[in-house]
Order: structure tokens, then C-alpha cells, then sequence
């Protein structure tokens, strides 16, 4: 691998809190290795920054492994950048080239509304789950964990949902700003195991329900979600969900 | 001074006779006490939900944005649990053995017996509520091997296994939000604990987005806020990840015990420069399928696929035949070090070894799929491609995660590995209920000391967080709780709070005021330059005392030019890292006079004076077969308390991984 290094113009969104109105800020970046990862570039802007006794840029992260999913930027028009299934914390630099001009923006929802700079309030995802994201179990004597059996392809399948971080990229890249790509991983990771089985209808109607009030748009199956998931979760479980609450809803008019 | 609780009668019926004999709280109690729980990460969400559920009213904090985010999240490979599903011998005994001897004999047995006991009940206790471990076709669970083990033990979810366990917590957590038994303070970091009358009554945090202090009561206190690796600036830790809640209830009054036994793991992405933030593991469980080498000829520059096997030294295997690539983690890592050290390091910095794939790739599943799928005679092109399925089924996270940071395909070349810090055994000294030296302050999970020794074994850190906080929270905080039910809850304007408060807010001041010229980062990572090269993976007496020295002059340094921009109330994540910063340099003098006390090499601890000729560590079970409990007396001023170890099933020998 052939390393380089580059000189950038960042034009970053700048907003001291939520309620005075944000601007875009114009910075250069030099000798940028192409090895760096994209937040370890905004490190090295950020302690210029605080060497010319300006303020630092706030953003969130935290692993730095693309697990965490607190990391939230909106690159050059595209929820954590150009490359495909990343993070922004994975994102390298190589990804740029000298020259390059890179636009970086908070996720725009009005359910995420902006803390500072390019922090958001993702809080409305929590209050999602607890609107029926779990099984209602108590600690104590469960089942032998082979009490039952669940088909690999469940597993699988659970596990594929499962694996959303909750970074809140598909709200950010959709139009609408339609939260149904997370909402559904959390419906289909538990409605696809025998454990989650009793709580199928009351989870998906009560977790929809908290989806509207918390205001995240409709869902029009442009896909830009599933486009942008780090992820990879799938635009299927948006039609399970759809499948189960269509069922769910007629149940209960009966 | 110095009482473990731990209970009488045989180590294999301590915890039984524990909890039949525990006090109770009834439900109509439980209702009027108030716990507080510091962190969400595995330990934190668990012992919240469980306290939830049992009526307890709980209120849980995490600097993070939500719960969910807590480090925990990232840890990879799986989780350890005695189920012997695999008919390979295990047992709860063998669990128990197998984490003290892997611990070097530095952990409590009664601690780690019931770590062992309780195992299998989280296997159970996540399955119920929906974690996807992986599974066999038959539809039960899968499980993988772990380093300084012989049986296949552990439960994983591919390399997520942390991810979803700690999603299972939050779930469960979450719930107890909605039930109104939890209430959730995100972005909020706790900076100091209240102490009424010898009791911990309360803390004081900052929320992190308006920069205000507030005050909690609570009647008992939680700690659950994980290790503090990021002492040494790298680390596999994330970035947000500190001390602070457990180093200002040391300064308070709790003990801190074994703080330089931390873990170097073996197979971390190596250092690519200067800017580097933090570093990436490679879970331990692809050295079930990866083997370790380097060239045989020093200073070989040809690339790894260009190096013929017969001059390839696969130095594990040689060294350790009966364990090979899987022995503990610190013995891999000394293994790795000694090889670069002595001049047969790869890549362009010279501090890296081999992680190979290929040959299980071809040989273990290439051929079992072949022959699955009845192709006779195969040849290497068919197996490669058949075999990349299965791995990619089992790290295709990892595997992924490599190429992003690095550029390269690990599915084609070795991938180049290092070891780095990645988790601490030492913490707050804890008895045998998990209350700290401060009566009604608990420390639980990494942020404890007491059930990994000098050394963690693969797999069991998940194991103990959710043992601490599923399963033993819940029955022994019963114990002190059931003498507060007359306590009714202390109004937050009392003077010890007032007093609390004051201090942060005093120190939260003099840190904006230095008004220096240097970085807080950049105070940071000269820290970890001195911890990583004079307390890392190899210590001596000189550079121990060289690096308390450095430690002190850099702490003053500190406090007289570190630049902090912004202001107090507002949203200042530079003010918070200073925050942290302030509290690991106090923590790194510590670590080090620790290690420099402890002239013994064991586990993690690595003492160039203690070793046998063929370079293994050397422990002097004569002299230090205790724990080492600090006891906060002043600036530079600490008083060793000992608690001896006593092992009555796993009597200490000279580890052996041969």
C-alpha cells in the first residue's frame, strides 16, 4: 500500500448550541497522511485549533472501531462518507486526494436536533426501544440455552438485524427522515426468534407509535437507507415490519 | 483492616450458604431505597435492569450519548461459560481452575469460584432475552476456543458477541426506563462521590451538554465504569473511556488494588504514526484459526507471501507445543515482543508479527467443505475460495475492519499484528459482595480487581461483567440495603454534598484558568509514552523510578500550562478530557510505584529482574502472594495494604503452557 499525504479545505457545520442558528466554517488541513483515519484528521485540525487559541470543532466518538455508533458525520453530501458499509470513525483518508475540498455536516432531522457543531440528540432512538425494543424477561432462572432450539437461519438472520449500532445514518440519508430502516432491524431481530414470539404485536405497533411522535417522517422505500446503513441492514426487514404491523393492527381492530 | 467477607465452608458451597443466609429486603422496601449505578456498559446495564426489576429505584448515568454506547460494545470475541455442551471435559471446576492458574495466581479464589458457578446462567439469561449467539445447524449453540484453554467454552455472535450482549443489557435496561424503575442520565460524567457518615451517599455530575454539576442521593452507589487503559494514551480502549469515577472514590477513601497488572494484548493493528488516536484489536479468537509467525532470517525484507514455509518460524507453536498459538495472552505478547526485539519484526516498522489464515483456510475448512459438498480431490484454488466462505462466516467483521484500517486483504496476505493495551485486572479493591473500603460504594465488572489475577483469560470479561450484574449485585447489595430501609432518602442541600460540589466546581475552575500553551492531548500522549515504554509490556527498577519522576514533573507541568478553550457551562469536550487527563497522571504515578513494589513477575506483570533462564515470568509466591490495596493518603503519598491469598483448591505452580 502506497501511502501519501495531502493538503485539504474542510468547510464544517458550526453551531454553538441549539438554539442560535449554525454556519458553515472554512479550514485548511496540511500533511495529512493518507494512513490517518477521517476523525484522527479532525484530531489533528482540532489541536491546531486549540494551538491558536480557537475553538475546537465538537463532534462525537467513541470506539473507534465502528461498533459504538456515535460517530455522526455527514460527508460531502452522504451520512458517514463515501466508502460503503463504514463508519466515519473506519473511514481512512486514503479515501481523499490532494486538493480535495470536503464538506462535513451534522445528521439534519428534526428528531436529531443538534447539540453542538456536529453533535446531535439521538435520544429519540432510546425512547423508541423503550417502547417495546426488548423481551420481557427478568433476570433469574431462564432456560437451559439449548432449551430451544433456533433455526441457523434465524440465528443468522436476528443476528444480521442485530447488528444495527443505532447511528441514526439511515435517518440522516433519508429524505423523509424516516427512522423504519432502525425500527425494523430492532422488530425483525426479535419477532425472527421464538423468544421474542409473544410480544410480536404490541412491540411493533407500540414502537411505530413512538416513531411518529418523536417526528421521523414516513417510509417511501427510496432505499437511501439500506444505501448508506454501515451496517449493511437490509431494506427486508422494513417489509417484515410492514408485514407484522399490517397483521398486528388488523388483529386488534377485531 | 482489610475484610474480604468471604464466607466459610468449602470454596464449592460458599455462594450457596451466601445466599440462603443473605439479609432480604422486602418488596415494599426495596421501593424507598435509591441506587445509583456509575456506567452502562455490561456491568452497569445488567446490575441497573436486575435492580430495576427488583423494585430497587435506580438511577444510571454514562458519559455517552445512550447506554448502548458504553465500551463493552466492542469487545469481539465471546463469552466463557461452563456449559460443556461440547462433551470436551469442562466443568465449573475447569472454569475455575483454568481463570486462577491463567490469573497467575494472583485473584481470589472465592471470587472467581462463583464467576465460574454463575457462568452458565448468563448464557442462559442472554438467550431468553434474544442475544443471537451463533449456532449449528441442529439449531443449538456454537461454541470457539480461547486462549490458555483446552475445551471449546465459548459463546460468540461472530466478532460481535460484545455488541450483542451489551444490547441485550440495554434492552433489558431500557425496559426498566419505561417501567419508571430506571431513570437514565446520559452525557453525564460522574466527578466526585458523596460520603455522609462513612457512607456513600451520593455523587456529583457534570452534564456534559450544559456544563452544570448536580447532585444524586443515593443509598448506595454503583460503580461500574470500567478499566482505565487509556493511562497508557493507546489503547484498544475508546476514547472516552477513564478513571475518574474510580479514581475520586480512591481519593475519597477506596482502596485501589493491583493497579500495574494490565493487559497487553497479543493481536492488535500495530502503530502506523504520530497521529495515531487509539488502536484496533484483533479478537483473540482468530488465533483459533490464525497462526503466529515471523521470519526466520532477521531483517527479512521479502514480503510474507514471497517467504517459503520452511523459513517461516512459527515461534508459538515451537515454544509452547501443548498449547501453541493459544496460549494467555500474556505470555503471546511477551513472545511477539521478544521476536521484534531481537530483530525479526515485519512491516515497515519493524514491530509486527504474522497472523496467518491460510493454512486453516485450506487444510481446516477448505477440506471440510470439500468434502461436505463431496469435491474429490480438490486443489488449492477450490479449497482457498470453499474455505474463505466458512472464515468469512466466523470474522467476516474483523476481517473487514483489517483491510479498512490497513489497505490489505487478510484473506490473501497475513495480516501484520502487534501487541497493545487493552484492559486492566487491577481496580478498586472490592470484598467478597463487591462493596469497596467505602461502606455502600460498590465497584463492579473491570472496574474491580478480583477474579482475573495479574493476567484476563480470553472471553471472560463479558463473562464478569454480567456475573457482577445480573447475578451478584442483586443478592449481596440486599445485605447492606436491608439495614438503610430506615434511612429515608438525604436532601441534596445537606453540607457534605454542598462541600462535594464546591471541590469539583473549584477544580473545574483552576483547570480553565492555567490558560497555558499545551494541548491537554498533548499532556496525554506524553503520559502514555512514559507508561507504554517504562511500565509497558517490560519493567525495570530504574525505569520505574525514572518514570515517577517523569509522572510528577509532568503532573505539575500540567496544572501550570495546560490550554483549556471554551467555557465552563457549555458543551466543552476539551474540559472534559482534561478532566480525565488530570485524574490518569495521578493514577500513572500509582501504577508505577505498584510495579515498582511488586518485584515479582507474574500474569501481566512483567519484572526484568524476575525471570526463569528461558525467559518466563518468575513469580515469588514467598514473598507476594497478596493483593496490593492502595490507600490514598495525600498527594504522592499512598500506604500498601495487604490482602494475603489464600488458595485452598488451585494450589500456585509455575505456570505451564508446554
Amino acid at each position: 500500500m502506497d501511502h501519501y499525504t495531502m493538503n485539504l479545505t474542510l468547510k464544517v457545520w458550526k453551531q454553538k448550541n441549539q438554539s442560535e442558528r449554525g454556519h458553515f466554517e472554512t479550514y485548511q488541513v496540511k500533511d495529512i497522511s493518507s494512513e490517518m483515519s477521517f476523525l484522527e484528521m479532525f484530531d489533528v485540525l482540532n489541536e491546531a485549533l486549540v494551538e491558536e487559541n480557537r475553538e475546537p470543532i465538537a463532534f462525537d466518538h467513541d470506539c473507534r472501531e465502528g461498533i459504538c455508533g456515535m460517530c455522526s458525520m455527514y460527508i460531502n453530501g452522504r451520512p458517514h462518507g463515501p466508502w460503503h458499509g463504514t463508519t466515519t470513525c473506519q473511514l481512512h483518508m486514503r479515501a481523499f486526494k490532494d486538493g480535495d475540498t470536503i464538506v462535513v455536516e451534522p445528521w439534519r432531522a428534526n428528531a436529531f436536533p443538534v447539540i453542538k457543531d456536529l453533535i446531535v440528540d439521538r435520544h429519540a432512538f432510546d425512547r423508541i426501544i423503550q417502547a417495546g425494543g426488548y423481551i420481557s424477561v427478568n433476570t433469574g432462572n431462564a432456560v437451559d440455552g439449548n432449551a430451544i432450539p433456533v433455526k441457523k437461519e434465524n440465528a443468522d438472520s436476528a443476528f444480521a438485524a442485530a447488528a444495527c449500532i443505532g447511528c441514526g445514518a439511515c435517518v440522516a440519508a433519508c429524505k423523509n427522515s424516516s427512522a423504519m430502516l432502525f425500527v425494523s432491524a430492532k422488530v425483525a431481530h426479535l419477532s425472527l426468534l421464538p423468544q421474542g414470539e409473544p410480544e410480536k404485536r404490541n412491540r411493533v405497533l407500540n414502537m411505530i407509535e413512538q416513531m411518529d411522535k418523536e417526528g421521523f417522517g414516513s417510509c417511501t422505500m427510496t432505499e437511501a437507507c439500506e444505501a448508506v446503513c454501515p451496517k449493511e441492514i437490509s431494506v427486508d426487514n422494513i417489509a417484515r415490519l410492514n408485514g407484522e404491523y399490517l397483521s398486528a393492527a388488523g388483529a386488534i381492530d377485531k | 483492616m482489610l475484610d474480604s467477607k468471604i464466607p466459610a465452608g468449602p470454596l464449592e458451597n460458599k455462594w450457596n450458604d451466601y445466599k440462603g443466609h443473605v439479609k432480604l429486603v422486602n418488596p415494599a422496601n426495596k421501593r424507598k431505597l435509591e441506587v445509583i449505578v456509575i456506567g452502562t456498559g455490561l456491568a452497569g446495564a445488567s446490575a441497573a435492569a436486575s435492580l430495576g426489576e427488583l423494585g430497587y429505584r435506580v438511577k444510571a448515568f454514562c458519559f455517552q450519548d445512550s447506554p448502548r454506547r458504553a465500551h463493552s460494545i466492542a469487545a469481539q470475541g465471546g463469552i466463557n461459560a461452563a456449559k460443556n455442551y461440547q462433551n470436551d471435559g469442562d466443568s465449573v471446576f475447569r472454569l475455575f481452575y483454568d481463570t486462577i492458574k491463567g490469573g497467575d495466581y494472583r485473584s481470589r479464589e472465592a471470587n472467581t469460584h462463583r464467576l465460574a458457578e454463575v457462568s452458565a446462567n448468563i448464557i442462559d439469561q442472554c438467550v431468553a432475552q434474544g442475544v443471537p449467539f451463533a449456532r449449528e445447524y441442529s439449531g443449538l449453540l456454537n461454541n470457539r476456543s480461547f486462549g490458555g484453554v483446552q475445551v471449546k467454552r465459548t459463546f460468540y455472535a461472530a466478532g460481535q458477541t460484545g455488541q450483542q450482549l451489551l444490547i441485550g443489557a440495554y434492552q433489558a435496561l431500557e425496559r426498566q426506563v419505561a417501567l419508571g424503575n430506571v431513570t437514565m442520565y446520559a452525557r453525564h460524567e460522574m466527578l466526585d462521590v458523596v460520603v455522609i457518615d462513612g457512607k456513600a451517599r451520593g455523587v456529583i455530575c457534570r452534564n456534559l451538554v450544559t456544563g452544570e454539576l448536580e447532585r444524586h442521593f443515593g443509598h448506595a452507589v454503583l460503580l461500574c465504569s470500567g478499566g482505565y487503559g487509556n493511562v497508557f494514551y493507546l489503547s484498544t480502549n475508546a476514547m472516552g473511556s477513564n478513571v475518574t469515577a474510580a479514581w475520586k472514590a480512591h481519593k475519597k477513601g477506596a482502596f485501589f488494588a493491583n493497579p500495574c497488572f494490565t493487559q497487553i494484548h497479543p493481536t492488535c493493528i500495530p502503530v502506523t504514526g504520530d497521529h495515531q488516536s487509539k488502536l484496533t484489536l484483533m479478537s483473540e479468537s482468530l488465533r483459533n484459526d490464525g497462526r503466529i509467525w515471523v521470519p526466520k532470517k532477521q531483517n527479512d525484507t521479502r514480503k510474507a507471501n514471497d517467504i517459503p514455509e520452511e523459513e517461516r518460524d512459527y515461534y508459538l507453536e515451537r515454544r509452547y507445543p501443548a498449547y501453541g498459538n493459544l496460549v494467555p495472552r500474556d505470555v503471546a505478547s511477551r513472545a511477539a515482543k521478544e521476536r521484534c526485539d531481537a530483530g525479526y519484526g515485519v512491516g515497515t516498522t519493524k514491530q509486527a508479527v504474522y497472523l496467518d489464515f491460510r493454512y486453516n483456510l485450506i487444510n481446516k475448512y477448505g477440506r471440510a467443505e470439500a468434502s461436505k459438498h463431496g469435491i474429490e480431490n480438490p486443489d488449492e484454488a477450490t479449497l482457498v475460495r470453499l474455505g474463505k466462505e466458512v472464515v468469512k462466516e466466523e470474522y467476516g467483521n474483523l476481517f473487514d475492519m483489517y483491510e479498512k484500517i490497513t489497505g490489505e486483504n487478510p484473506y490473501e496476505v497475513p495480516m501484520r499484528i502487534y501487541p497493545a493495551v487493552h484492559y486492566t485486572m487491577g481496580g478498586l479493591w472490592v470484598d467478597y459482595e463487591l462493596m469497596t473500603s467505602i461502606t455502600g460504594l460498590y465497584a463492579l465488572g473491570e472496574a474491580n480487581f478480583s477474579d482475573h489475577g495479574a493476567n484476563r483469560l480470553g472471553a471472560s470479561a463479558l463473562m464478569q461483567g454480567l456475573a457482577d450484574g445480573y447475578f451478584v449485585i442483586p443478592y449481596t447489595i440486599g445485605n447492606y440495603l436491608a439495614n438503610e430501609i430506615s434511612v429515608k432518602p438525604i436532601p441534596t442541600t445537606h453540607e457534605a454534598f454542598e462541600v462535594a460540589e464546591n471541590a469539583v466546581k473549584d477544580r473545574i475552575s483552576s483547570l480553565m484558568q492555567i490558560k497555558g500553551k499545551q494541548s491537554v492531548e498533548s499532556f496525554h500522549k506524553r503520559l502514555g509514552k512514559i507508561m507504554w515504554e517504562k511500565c509497558g509490556m517490560s519493567r525495570n527498577e530504574k525505569g520505574l523510578n525514572e518514570a515517577i519522576e517523569e509522572i510528577r514533573a509532568l503532573k505539575k507541568e500540567f496544572w501550570s500550562n495546560v490550554r483549556i478553550p471554551g467555557e465552563i457551562n457549555e458543551m466543552n469536550p476539551e474540559l472534559d478530557k482534561a478532566n480525565r487527563v488530570a485524574d490518569f497522571i495521578e493514577l500513572g504515578e500509582l501504577i508505577c510505584i505498584d510495579a515498582l513494589e511488586r518485584t515479582e513477575s507474574c500474569g501481566g506483570h512483567f519484572r526484568e529482574e524476575s525471570q526463569t533462564e528461558e525467559g518466563e515470568a518468575l513469580r515469588h509466591d514467598d514473598q507476594f502472594l497478596y493483593v496490593a490495596a492502595w490507600e490514598y493518603n495525600g498527594e504522592h503519598n499512598w500506604k500498601l495494604n495487604k490482602e494475603e491469598l489464600e488458595f485452598e483448591l488451585a494450589k500456585p505452580t509455575q505456570r505451564n503452557y508446554k
